[in-house]
């Protein structure tokens, strides 16, 4: 089980990455649960100043962009 | 730069549509279709040439080069100012960002003349300027956003106000983030990727910015406005502030119709400070905002902010 974290206030950026990673997710066919972090101490407590990020098993993988679905898939496997 | 596409256009309109030349709608369809590929043409090139910039200065690399300058000395915030025009500025990373940067050190000053770069200086808005006025207004806009950004940095720092940032803001602890440095591919594949979903994002508001300026091209005469709001008139300039700073809306949407107001007559540095008001401060940052400065602290940032607009207008308004 992949614990998948999006880290963002709220944001429509954080909206879409939250959704895009559960398509990538759902595509790959893993098992995951998604957490959608939004406290600005946890946010930071990762060290991300530029949001939305992505964290996966409690590693930070993508910050203050977007990337495609195909991407988000690679760093996700 | 352009003459072959107008060229295009006019017999688009004119001889292929068999419009007669010197008509309100004919003249609003050559405008629409002659500015619309214009400016998204530079929009591509100057959002992909900033993004491309960008990822040489990912946030943790800005807070780390800002930390590591001397307090009090222009070159901190002159770097500030520099770093913010490169910074992809959305308003919800303002209140990370404020605390990323304040936690690492770096004078309150100097992360204010970045906070008002950031927004006030962007790619989008510089694209455009050039587009409709050429390079003279674009490098005014950004040497006066960047002044503008440096000074108030520089008040703000002189006048001590720490005691007026929100308590928690000292407390919360910071983690440390490995930077991987991108190759030269992973860079243009991002720059790339970004342009796109800026464009796909503004697009619209281009569109119907430029439509309304197309009306306007059409049917309001050229001057019509200068009695109103013309160089001669010295409040014009506040009242154009005034009336941006609670309006809310992507530079993309605003110049279109900055550039048909000085059209019809609103002089430069009027139509140029109202756009400055409506995209440099804005009512849900300053809801975000509230939440790590005190209100005393956000009302100076707004009013010094909001003063350096007013009086880049009034200084426009005598060079131009």
């Amino acid at each position: 089980m992949k614990k998948l974290q999006v880290l963002g206030t709220g944001c429509p950026k954080c909206k879409q990455l939250a959704q895009m990673t559960e398509t990538a997710a759902q595509e790959l066919g893993i098992e995951y649960e998604l957490i959608k972090v939004t406290d600005i101490n946890d946010i930071l407590s990762f060290g991300v100043m530029m949001t939305p990020a992505l964290v996966v098993d409690g590693v930070l993988k993508v910050a203050g962009k977007v990337p495609p679905v195909a991407e988000i898939k690679k760093l996700l496997a | 730069m352009f003459g072959w596409w107008q060229y295009i256009v006019d017999l688009l309109v004119y001889d292929l549509a068999g419009m007669e030349r010197g008509t309100p709608v004919a003249a609003a369809i050559d405008f629409f279709l002659f500015d619309t590929v214009k400016i998204l043409l530079l929009l591509i090139v100057i959002i992909f040439a900033i993004t491309f910039i960008r990822t040489f200065f990912p946030p943790e690399r800005t807070r780390r080069i800002l930390a590591a300058k001397k307090e009090g000395l222009w070159g901190a915030h002159v770097a500030a100012a520099l770093l913010g025009i490169v910074t992809p500025f959305c308003s919800c990373s303002a209140v990370p960002l404020f605390i990323g940067f304040v936690e690492a050190g770096i004078p309150l000053g100097v992360t204010f003349s970045y906070l008002i770069a950031a927004p006030m200086v962007n790619e989008v808005a510089l694209g455009m300027l050039y587009g409709m006025f050429g390079f003279k207004v674009a490098l005014i806009y950004l040497v006066s956003g960047e002044v503008i950004a440096i000074v108030s940095g520089i008040i703000i720092g002189r006048l001590g106000l720490e005691k007026w940032v929100e308590e928690c803001v000292y407390t919360i602890k910071v983690g440390a983030q490995e930077v991987t440095v991108p190759t030269f591919r992973e860079r243009i594949s991002e720059s790339y990727q970004f342009t796109l979903q800026v464009l796909g994002k503004i697009w619209l508001y281009v569109l119907i910015g430029i439509g309304i300026g197309a009306l306007m091209h059409g049917w309001i005469p050229a001057g019509a406005l200068a009695q109103y709001a013309g160089r001669d008139n010295p409040f014009a300039v506040l009242v154009a502030v005034v009336a941006g700073v609670p309006l809310y809306a992507n530079a993309a949407g605003v110049i279109p119709l900055v550039a048909e107001l000085s059209r019809a007559g609103v002089a430069m540095g009027t139509a140029l400070a109202f756009m400055m008001a409506v995209t440099a401060l804005s009512i849900p940052e300053m809801i975000l905002l509230r939440r790590v400065l005190k209100p005393k602290l956000l009302a100076i940032f707004v009013a010094i902010v909001s003063l350096g607009i007013i009086m880049t207008g009034y200084l426009f308004n005598t060079l131009l």
